[in-house]
Parts: structure tokens; sequence; C-alpha cells
């Protein structure tokens, strides 16, 4: 990466990268994973299920981004991963152990079915 | 599920969203938006400025305001300043700024420029645990790729702006959190407070001037420079604008990380966001500010929360540990709890922390075992304001508050150790008393035969006796006996 030479350079990279990671938005037929992957969600063993996730989409044939983030609070329903079908809101599922990661792929994901164990995510952000 | 549109995420607004190993998902966040603003529209003082109109207030617990302080570092003259950032995060309970580090570190390392920009200092250090080595090496990887994107280092942006930051470890030390004793850690010195003034922002480490600022109160600085501090005061109260994030622990239903507008109440806290008591007991106190705090009683359920409201009733905001308590707590059982940990912590430097502390955590000892009397309540209150008035550091200083507050505000509990012999949330053991009812008692020979210390005697079929000289209060007998024939009171 060369560096950033100005501000100017800096908000060119923010289009291009807010382009790229969809965020909100989630393109055409992209699922887009996330791993609630803070010190908490480690420790309940979400390093596995985000392995397990990469697999079974990677078995399935699913068009899927997975990836780490940090926590959102709810330390209490560890671990996390939210999921953002295209066209949709993202939702976030609680509790995730193997049987409920691979009901997520496919219950959630593949059928398009509603599932247990939806946490209901509620704050407002900086752009609300 | 309640509505829990109550939060607010500011300090955590990018924690759970974005990869906090990617530099470009901070920045397609906005990330570094609020440094490259800085550097080529405001000058020091306007950033200074727009910080103090925003009233922030440190979140490190004591709640100076942070523009004042940047401020007064900028107004030191010298040849040499830093920006330094307090991980310390030594509370029991709090761990907001592990979060705040493991999920956002960018969101400080930027704030961290600014605020070099601010005081003219180019370079900064993160005071980190090193029990936290997850928040480590996200903090590396974020460095790293700053410098990478020259968004640290040289020339920043093209403004001739350098500003570079490195880490140093602590050993998780809750009395190097004070920033004095954390300067002197930095140092290779012991880490013991000293006495202020001198102040950092006068003379800090290595004798410069040195801006000291805690994670969560760095995290907020770049959403008030985007969003201006017309925008983030018009969130909180009179005095205390903006969120504040807290470590929901104890009885609670959702244990976690909450960030809610100051002013919020502590029943908003507890019951919309928290989901209630665990098992739907009844809420008894809520335990603010650690062992530098105190506990509160119902009554204050609905008085908003931000600094002065909690000073004002015998506890502190402290970092944001929030620990909930429920009927089945004793309080001073809780009130022992904190001394222990204070005494533990304490650095020994001056007498009323390291001995007066030790006195304090005896009499509980006494009244927890049954043997307090009144006017042991009264020798803990004495006893606790000398340690107040002498103690050189915040730590000393604020040490005897739970147990102040406990007294406080549940005197009754107090009163039902010494006069009454009776612990009424069940706690201390030794208060407690097993009896065998003759007229229900069958002699089945039940709890005779599983009594550990052979407390318990009679024959078949006649009724049992407890003997309480030898009794330990296991409670075997009790959950044993099939007939309910053994009391506890
Ligand atoms: C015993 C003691 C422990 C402290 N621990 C911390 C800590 O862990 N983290 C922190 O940010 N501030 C802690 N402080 C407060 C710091 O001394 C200092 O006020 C703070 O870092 C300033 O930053 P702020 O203005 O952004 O809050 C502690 C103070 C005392 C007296
Ligand atoms: S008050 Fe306690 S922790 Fe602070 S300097 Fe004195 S002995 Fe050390
Ligand atoms: S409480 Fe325990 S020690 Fe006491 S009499 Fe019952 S079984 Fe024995």
């Amino acid at each position: 990466m060369s560096k950033v030479k100005s501000f100017t350079d800096l908000k060119n990279l923010k289009s291009e990268y807010h382009k790229k990671q969809i965020f909100g938005t989630p393109a055409e037929s992209l699922v887009q994973i996330k791993v609630g992957m803070a010190t908490c969600g480690i420790a309940s063993g979400a390093k596995e299920i985000k392995k397990f996730l990469i697999e079974e989409c990677e078995h399935q044939a699913i068009d899927a981004e997975i990836k780490q983030t940090g926590c959102l609070g709810y330390c209490y329903a560890e671990p996390m991963v939210e999921v953002q079908l295209p066209d949709s809101e993202p939702v976030v599922f609680g509790y995730v152990d193997k049987k409920r990661a691979k009901s997520i792929i496919e219950n959630y994901i593949i059928q398009g079915e509603e599932i247990e164990g939806e946490i209901p995510i509620s704050f407002k952000t900086i752009n609300d | 599920m309640t509505d829990t549109k109550k939060q607010i995420r500011i300090a955590l607004r990018n924690c759970g969203l974005i990869d906090p190993e990617q530099i470009e998902d901070y920045i397609a966040q906005d990330g570094y938006f609020a440094l490259g603003k800085c550097l080529t529209e405001y000058t020091q003082d306007q950033t200074i400025a727009e910080i103090k109109e925003s009233g922030l207030r440190g979140r490190g617990g004591g709640g100076f305001p942070t523009g004042l302080k940047w401020e007064i570092t900028k107004n030191v003259e010298a040849d040499q300043k830093f920006v330094v950032c307090n991980a310390d995060e030594g509370d029991p309970g709090a761990f907001m700024d592990r979060s705040i580090l493991e999920g956002d570190p960018h969101s400080v390392l930027e704030a961290m420029a600014i605020c070099g920009y601010c005081i003219g200092a180019d370079k900064g250090l993160i005071y980190i645990r090193a029990e936290y080595p997850l928040a480590i090496e996200r903090l590396k990887i974020a460095i790293k790729q700053a410098r990478e994107f020259g968004l640290l280092g040289n020339d920043i942006l093209g403004t001739g702006f350098n500003f570079d930051i490195e880490l140093r470890y602590g050993a998780g030390a809750f009395v190097c959190g004070e920033e004095t004793a954390l300067i002197h850690s930095m140092e290779g010195l012991r880490g013991e407070p000293t006495f202020k003034p001198p102040f950092p922002s006068v003379s800090g480490y290595m004798g410069k001037p040195t801006n000291v600022n805690n994670v969560e109160t760095f995290a907020s600085v770049p959403v008030i420079i985007n969003k201006g501090a017309g925008w983030f005061n018009k969130i909180g109260t009179e005095k205390s604008k903006g969120t504040k994030v807290f470590a929901l622990a104890g009885k609670i239903n959702n244990v976690g990380l909450v960030e809610v507008p100051m002013g919020t109440t502590l029943r908003e806290v507890v019951y919309d966001i928290g989901g209630g008591i665990v098992n739907g007991k009844e809420f008894k106190s809520v335990q603010t500010g650690g062992p530098s705090g105190g506990c509160l009683t119902k009554d204050f359920l609905d008085t908003p929360i931000d600094y002065d409201n909690l000073v004002a009733a015998g506890s502190m905001m402290g970092s944001g540990g929030m620990i909930v308590m429920d009927e089945d707590d004793c309080m001073v059982s809780i009130a022992k709890f904190y001394l222990e940990f204070t005494l533990e912590e304490s650095c020994g430097k001056c007498t009323p922390c390291r001995i007066g502390n030790k006195r304090l955590h005896e009499i509980l000892e006494k009244i927890t075992e049954g043997n307090g009397t009144e006017e042991d309540i009264d020798r803990l209150k004495v006893l606790s304001n000398v340690i107040k008035d002498t103690s050189l550091c915040g730590l000393g200083q604020s040490s005897p508050n739970p147990v102040l507050s406990t007294i406080a505000n549940f005197e009754d509990e107090y009163l039902a150790h010494v006069k009454d012999g009776k612990c009424p949330a069940g706690q201390c053991k030794s208060l407690l008393r097993y009896d065998i009812i003759e007229d229900l008692c069958t002699g089945c020979t039940l709890c005779f035969r599983n009594c550990p210390v052979g407390a318990i005697t009679g024959e078949r079929r006649a009724p049992h006796f407890i003997d309480q000289s030898l009794c330990i209060k296991c409670g075997v007998c009790f959950e044993k006996c099939k007939f309910d024939a053994i009391t506890l009171t």
C-alpha cells in the first residue's frame, strides 16, 4: 500500500472501500456473515464456528463473505453470528453452536426460513 | 423483549460492525476523516474549542472535561510532549475498554493523533495490561496498517504533521491505572502514585507535559469532530454529555456491554436493556464505580445516571462497571469483597490506605462472623472518613466508599447482623442456625448419616438434635431431610 498523500486521497479511498464492502446494501448474490470475535466470543467458541461456517458455505457452494468483527455487547448470547442476505436487513443469531450454525446455513440462508435463536438488536447508530 | 432503542452506540459505533484487523473497513466508515478534517480545516485551537463545546468528560472515572485538559497541556511550553492512552482497566468486572480495543482499535489511534495535533505532541503511548493479549495483537496490527497507509508517521496526509504510537505493557496492578502511577510504571520505576500537582499535563512522562485520557474518551473524539460538537452535546444531561458504556454483570439476565445516553435511568438499564433480574428475583442494589464506588438502592432506580447524580448518591461513575444484586446478596459481604480487592491492590506507600483498610476489613469480618457490635458500625464510619481524608492517591481516598455507601443505604442490614445476629440475605454462614423440629423428626437417621462433622445425635426412630457448637452450617441435613423437620433461621 502506498501512503495516502492527502485528505482528498483519503476520501477517494473511502468511496472505493465503501463500494467494495457494500455496507448496509449487500450486492447482488453475496451473503455477508459476521462472527463476533472479541475475547467474549472467542472464549465461547467463535473460532470454531467461523471455521465451520467457511467449510459449510464452501461445501454448499454459497457465495458468502465471512468475516470477524468485535463485540456487539450481547455477551450473554455468544457466540453471535450476523447474517445479511442480499437485499435484506441483517439478522443476528445468538448462542450459535455447530447445530445452529448448520441450521443458519441450511434453513435460513438456503431455504429462507425463520429459525430459532434470533437476537433482537436495537440500538441507534451515529447515523440515525 | 422490551424496547432497546434506548442505546446509542458512539464509542462502540464500529464494534461488531467492522473487521478490526482491516484498516479498509475502518476507512469505509469515515475512518481517519476526523483527523483529516482537523489537520486541513481546523487550527489546534479550533479543534480544542470543538471538544470543549461538545462537553466530553473523561470516561476513565474522574470525569474531567477533556477539552480543558487538552488546552492546559497545549499551553505548557516544552520541547517535547506526549499523548498517553490509559488502557489499564483494572476495575473488577469492567471490560469496556478491552471491547473497544478489540473491536475498533483505529478509533483510538485516530483520536490520539488528533490530540497530538492539538497539544503539539508527535508521540503517543498506549499503556495496556499484558492480560489483554487479543487487544494488544489487534492494536499492533492497527498501528502497522496505519503506518503503511501513512496515517501514522511523518507528514500525515501531506500536512507536515508527524505522529507515531507505541505500546507499553502493564502487569495488571489496579493502582497503575492511576495516571501518576501509570507514568512512573512506563518510566521503568515502581508503579506508585505521587502527589498532584504537578499534574501530568504539566509534568508527566519523562518530566514532559503529558495528556492522559482513557480509551473510551478517545473513542468518542472522532465522532465529535465528524458530526460536530452541537450534535454530541444534544445527547445527555446538562453537565454530562454524550453516552457512557457500561459493563452489565451480576444477577442480570443480559450480561454484556451497553452504551446509553447520559441521563438514562438505572431502571431503563436494568429492566429495559438488561432484561431484568435473573429468575425474576427482587432487585436490591446496583454497584457502580467498582472498588471506588458505592451501592445504590432501588430508590435510585429512577435517577438519571450522570457523573454528578452518582456522586450525590454516594457512588461514582467510575469506568463503567455495573454489578446488579438481588435479594440474596448480603451488603456487608459485598463491602467486604471490595475491601479485599483494595487490600490486594494497595501499593502500600501510605499508612491510612495500607493499615486503615486492613482494620476496616477486620471489623467487617467480625460483623459477618456474628461478633460485631453497634459500636463497630460507628468505628467503620470514623475510620473510613480518616482514610478518605489522609490517603495519597485516589485508590486510598475512594477505598472506603463501598463501606460508607452500604452503611448509608443498608444500615438495617448491618444492624440485623450486630443486634439480632442475623444475615437477612442468608449469606453469612456463621449467622445461620439449623434446628431439628422434634415433632416432625421421625428419627430416620438420614441427617445423622450425612452430617460431615458428626454434629447430629439421636437414636433411631427418636428425635435427633444438632450440636450448634459443632455444626459448620453446610446445609446438608436441611437438604436431605425428607420430612421438612429441619429449619433454617
Ligand atoms: C486507583 C485508580 C485507578 C484508575 N484506573 C484507571 C483505569 O484503569 N483506566 C483509566 O482510564 N483511568 C483510571 N484511573 C483514572 C486516571 O487516573 C485518569 O484520571 C484517567 O486515565 C484520565 O483519563 P480521562 O480523563 O479520559 O478519564 C484510575 C484512577 C485511580 C485513582
Ligand atoms: S492511597 Fe493506597 S494505593 Fe494510593 S499511594 Fe497510598 S498506599 Fe498507595
Ligand atoms: S448443617 Fe451440616 S454440619 Fe450442621 S448439622 Fe446439618 S449436616 Fe451437620
